[in-house]
């Protein structure tokens, strides 16, 4: 485990906020953090903070999508928080499919999701 | 309408450290000519990708930033040239959804829907020139 990146369980949800400026190795290595965090945690969601990346590249994005992909084969439900306006247009302009990965505005509507998929 | 280049920087591209400085460059220039966030956020991202093409595929290369005018508007070109490989089958590219190993196959089509202006020169063995303008819109 890398650790750049800190990931917290809240009950049986684990939140990892990305806030530095991914570079590739650490993208990958954020990648395999979560996945062994899944496994270790047995945790039922997943919220990944992205409110602080001011830029995400079809890399990053790539990466945060096949994450969600990942946990969902795992059994874990993947939410993506947070995702600043510039980068919604940029992704969408781009024409990157997210997938089926879900979204949320923030933080709590985040957990809600997942507690509503969760049923309770 | 002929372009006139107000200010001029060209930067390495040669480590992954370089995909960042590259971005971080552009992200200031495009704040400096007084682009919105949203404006920022698209050219920063197509030179981002741009810059990885470099990285990932020719290894070595520059990127040329630019502020830029023009008889009407200012805005920010950024060139980026490799003696790589070159790009074999260019339409298909540009159409996206070639998928290499480390992307989506959005770097240069994805970076296309970014900007205002791009052009592609490429050729087998010999290297690849990008460049791409966009304008602040008032």
């Amino acid at each position: 485990m890398s650790g750049i990146i800190p990931i917290l369980r809240l009950g049986d949800v684990l939140l990892t906020t990305v806030h530095v400026e991914l570079r590739d190795a650490v993208a990958e290595a954020f990648q395999t953090d979560v996945l062994s965090a899944i496994e270790r945690s047995r945790a039922a969601g997943l919220i990944i903070d992205i409110s602080g990346l001011d830029m995400v590249d079809s890399y990053v994005a790539r990466i945060l999508a096949e994450t969600g992909r990942m946990a969902r084969l795992m059994g874990t439900e993947t939410v993506l928080c947070g995702m600043r306006p510039e980068v919604s247009a940029t992704l969408v302009r781009m024409g990157f499919p997210m997938g089926t990965v879900q979204t949320a505005l923030d933080l709590d509507e985040g957990l809600a999701l997942l507690k509503g998929a969760n049923g309770g | 309408m002929s372009i006139t280049t107000r200010e001029r920087r060209e930067m390495p591209v040669q480590s992954e450290d370089d995909v960042i400085l590259v971005r971080r460059a552009v992200r200031a220039l495009a704040e400096q000519t007084g682009f919105d966030s949203f404006a920022s956020a698209a050219l920063t991202t197509a030179a981002s990708e741009l810059t990885r093409n470099i990285w990932v595929h020719a290894r070595k290369g520059v990127a040329i930033l630019e502020a830029v005018e023009n008889e009407a508007r200012v805005g920010v070109r950024v060139t980026f040239h490799d003696e790589g490989p070159g790009i074999a089958d260019v339409d298909r590219v540009l159409a996206g959804g070639y998928s290499t190993a480390r992307s989506m196959g959005l770097g240069l089509s994805g970076s296309r829907r970014l900007v205002d202006d791009f052009s592609l020169q490429t050729t087998v063995g010999e290297g690849t020139t990008v460049e791409i303008v966009k304008w602040k819109s008032y």
